[in-house]
């Protein structure tokens, strides 16, 4: 720990700290935990209906909003006519936009959001639901579509108290079943560091019910397992009833068999740039749970940096990140996308990999592992594309800053204004990443396909 | 109904020179660290393996229940029994054997056999005199037999003694018996020097190769056993000064040596049936196995010679004989046992030896002897080798240990 960080951390620092503005930041809700107060669920006109399904499928019960119209404003104490103020603070306020289609009925909007964004308790949600530009038609819809994703954007911004704010567009047809995961994670503290983000749910090839125990008798691999993200990623995937085959290099071996152990799983030594690393996995699967078991979901999260400059980046540098980060995990999947086998993928297999907001914005330093987070965007977007006929789904996460061994060793004023320059103020947790990684490889996800998203705490870089 | 005892896989510590990454780790915490590599390969975490057999040739007094211990502080069921063993450097290969025989008896259906031994954590004890002094003070019934108890004691019993490796009835180190072996075997320098070398490349090759990645879990920040040296030479071997033997029959050095050793091996054994239920590998199975002992307190025999006795007792029960292996696994103690036992195998007309079949990756030379270790090391890669070679494949092991004893033993690929 530098002088400079000791001095921060100390009584006397924290004091001035606070003078000069820097607050300690909110502390967020987490895990399978439901805002405490009410639920609003706000229906603008032409809303079809299935979040108040969703919600009704999670046993939420709604709240009505509070319209800012002229009968709903009160003075407040300087004499300014001020919408009225929620008597119970909302957990959480759901905005069914769906049927939002011109720029006159964006003041729907307005209406139900500007009671709520002073009013929600601490880490409250702000949910809207809106109709995908890819199911609207005119020019105007068009608009208005990204319209909201600018409302959003903004709202998340304005939010406080570790609130977040996320915007789903629904593809045609999308019902309850397919949006209740989504909306559960949303509500849930799972989504805590996910904030100012827009995703796309459509209709499941295969529909599941949503469970508290989601992978329950099913398999699930998680590379770089042995520390880190890794390792909170297996305990989620573990805690949510997973058998997971935990895999990092032989030299993380002692850390991943206490990883493995310690919850239940089993562990590979394996270097995943192997070129028959996808039929290893498969056979470790097969040997560990039998002939018969396929894997439900692999989560590609080993990774690695080779920091350097472009100035002073050689092809050695260059060439270990993208192998690691992004043809590895290309080379997996197709092994085990190809002939069925024993411990390979089952029918409605979930592939998920690590973007990250390196790979979204750019970061100083960083080119060959922005190529590569960047390239798993890429790589996710088409691979949903190809298995459109198939009930597998592919997902990715971009995590922001994460507060890891890896980014500890960021000198202290850097970290310092890492950790802060996003919409919560502070750095998130692996166990955020892992969340999110669990709710796109859920069961009942099965209409979140080909989708990134940020876990950054709405981070200023790239948003 | 029969049984069939399998080698279903195996785990171990990288092996390092002792006083060196492990100094600090017991004996204990090497074997639950490789009894927790296996668990978390196979994911056995909270499951019952119907025993754990395993033992330390260096044993502290309060390490009487060793296995036990390690069993409770690994991710295994608590209602995992255990039970330590000791037969010195067989000691591994004893623990396979008694868990295979088990096997086949229907008494277990899952076992996991192997040791564990830290130079580095020897146990020191005080001399003779000190000892028996205080248990003569703590029997006196007055004060004065007590402090007459205690005033025998001289001087030089307050030295602590450090343990050696010397065979009690001959005075002898292993190194010094193993001189005396070389010497009559005529085993020359060179022959020494191009085994140990041989063993270091086959080591560095398996490793690199890595054959290694499902049979060692890193411990302690160490990843690769530390003996090994793949950029050794047969020049560099030749410069070391001898260190066993005298003038000019000395051949013996720390090169063609085995060097004191930390670490632990197990391995995972159950019957046929369980394996294939489970879909485990079934990489060999257990065929038969012999001990045999040898006459070296009157010098008639050889100290650490006795698998040539055992030898042709396994071969024969079985109907064998020596060209039926396509591998062997001599443990090598020094360059030269393993040289004067292929020797003493040819003279007594067991048989010829094919060197190229022997210790293909590597031995104790160039891994490194934490002594009860080793027969778990040698089982689980041999017979890893050995499916891969495919069925029938056969492979003998043999271990010389102290007290002039041998443990030899037949795997075959299923």
């Amino acid at each position: 720990m530098s002088v400079l960080e000791t001095l921060f951390n100390s009584p006397l620092g924290q004091l001035v700290a606070k003078q000069a503005g820097l607050k300690p930041p909110p502390k967020l809700r987490r895990g399978r935990v439901l805002p405490t107060g009410p639920v609003v669920l706000a229906e603008l006109p032409g809303a079809d209906g299935a979040a108040r399904a969703a919600l009704g499928l999670l046993d939420v019960e709604t709240a009505d909003p509070i319209a800012d119209v002229a009968e709903n404003r009160i003075a407040d104490d300087r004499g300014r006519q001020v919408p009225r103020p929620y008597t119970t603070p909302p957990g959480a306020v759901v905005v069914d936009a769906t049927g939002v289609r011109t720029i006159a009925e964006l003041e729907g909007l307005r209406q139900v959001l500007r009671p709520a964004v002073r009013s929600l308790e601490r880490s409250g949600r702000v949910i809207i639901v809106a109709t995908d530009a890819s199911a609207v038609e005119g020019l105007e819809a068009h608009a208005v579509a990204q319209g909201i994703d600018g409302i959003n954007r903004t709202v998340a911004k304005e939010l406080r108290a570790g609130s977040t704010s996320n915007l789903l567009f629904l593809r045609g047809d999308t019902g309850a079943d397919d949006l209740v995961s989504t909306m559960s994670f949303l509500l849930e503290g799972r989504s805590a560091f996910v904030s100012g983000q827009t995703w796309r749910v459509g209709p499941a090839k295969a529909l599941h019910a949503l469970d508290d125990r989601p992978f329950e008798g099913r398999v699930v691999v998680v590379t770089g397992a042995a520390r880190g993200i890794g390792t909170a990623i297996a305990e989620v995937f573990a805690r949510d009833g997973a058998s997971v085959v935990a895999i990092d290099v032989p030299a993380g071996g002692d850390s991943l068999a206490q990883v493995a152990n310690r919850i239940g799983g089993s562990a590979l030594q394996l270097d995943i740039t192997a070129a028959d690393a996808g039929e290893r996995i498969a056979a470790h699967v097969a040997r560990v749970h039998g002939a018969d078991a396929r894997i439900w979901a692999i989560v590609h999260n080993a990774g690695i940096t080779r920091d350097k400059m472009l100035a002073n980046l050689d092809e050695k540098l260059w060439g270990q990140v993208l192998e690691v980060n992004l043809a590895a995990e290309i080379r997996i999947n197709d092994y085990l996308l190809g002939d069925v086998v024993p411990g390979g993928f089952g029918d409605e297999a979930r592939i998920v990999g690590i973007a990250s907001t390196s790979g979204v914005a750019g970061n100083k330093g960083q080119t060959n592992y922005a190529a590569s987070k960047a390239g798993v965007m890429g790589y996710t977007w088409e691979l949903s594309r190809q298995l459109a006929d198939r009930p597998i789904t592919a997902g990715a996460v971009a995590p922001g800053f994460i507060e890891t061994e890896m980014t500890g060793a960021i000198p202290f004023v850097q970290r310092e204004i890492f950790r802060r320059t996003n919409s919560l103020g502070q750095g998130g947790r692996p166990v955020d990443v892992a969340e999110t990684l669990a709710y796109l490889c859920s069961p009942a996800s099965g209409g979140v396909d080909g989708q990134v998203i940020r876990v950054c705490g709405q981070n200023l870089v790239g948003a | 109904m029969t049984h069939t005892a399998v080698v279903v896989g195996g785990n171990r510590t990288p092996f390092v020179k002792a006083g060196t990454k492990y100094a600090s780790a017991s004996a204990q915490d090497l074997l639950t660290a490789a009894i927790d590599g296996l668990v978390a390969r196979f994911g056995l975490a909270g499951a019952k393996i119907d025993e754990v057999a395993a033992g330390a040739v260096l044993k502290h007094s309060r390490d009487f229940n060793l296995t036990r211990e390690s069993v409770l502080g690994s991710a295994l069921s608590p209602h995992t029994p255990a039970v330590d063993l000791a037969q010195a450097c067989a000691t591994g290969l004893e623990a396979v054997i008694y868990t295979s025989n088990k096997i086949r008896l229907g008494q277990a259906r899952s076992a996991i056999a192997g040791g564990t031994d830290s130079a580095s954590d020897a146990p020191i004890v005080v001399t003779e005199g000190l000892r028996k002094a205080i248990l003569r003070a703590s029997r006196a019934r007055s004060l004065g037999d007590r402090l007459k108890a205690l005033a025998s004691i001289r001087p030089s019993d307050l030295m602590p003694v450090p343990p050696a490796v010397i065979e009690p009835r001959t005075g002898l180190s292993m190194g010094e018996s193993q001189a005396l072996t070389t010497t009559r075997w005529e085993v020359s320098r060179e022959d020494q020097d191009q085994l140990s070398y041989d063993s270091h490349q086959n080591l560095a090759r398996a490793w690199d190769s890595g054959f290694f990645d499902d049979l060692v879990t890193a411990y302690r920040g160490v990843s690769r056993d530390s003996i090994l040296r793949a950029d050794t030479t047969l020049e560099k071997l030749a410069s070391l000064r001898t260190v066993f033997g005298r003038g000019d029959d000395a051949t013996m050095t720390a090169g063609n040596s085995t060097a004191l050793t930390d670490g632990a091996a197990v391995v995972l054994l159950a019957e046929e049936s369980l394996a294939r239920e489970r879909n485990w590998p079934v990489l060999a199975k257990v065929v038969d196995s012999q001990i045999a002992a040898a006459d070296y307190v009157t010098g008639a025999e050889d100290l650490l010679l006795a698998p040539t006795r055992a030898i042709p007792e396994l071969l024969e029960r079985g109907g064998l004989t020596l060209d039926d292996f396509e591998l062997f696994e001599f443990h090598e103690a020094f360059a030269s046992t393993v040289l004067a036992t292929l020797k003493a195998l040819e003279q007594n007309g067991v048989g010829a030896v094919d060197r190229a079949k022997v210790n293909v990756d590597g031995s104790s030379l160039a891994a490194g002897h934490p002594f009860a270790a080793t027969g778990g090391r040698i089982v689980a890669s041999l017979a890893k080798r050995l499916a891969e070679r495919g069925s029938g494949a056969k492979g003998l092991i043999s271990i010389c240990a102290a007290g002039g004893q041998g443990a030899v033993m037949i795997l075959e690929a299923l």
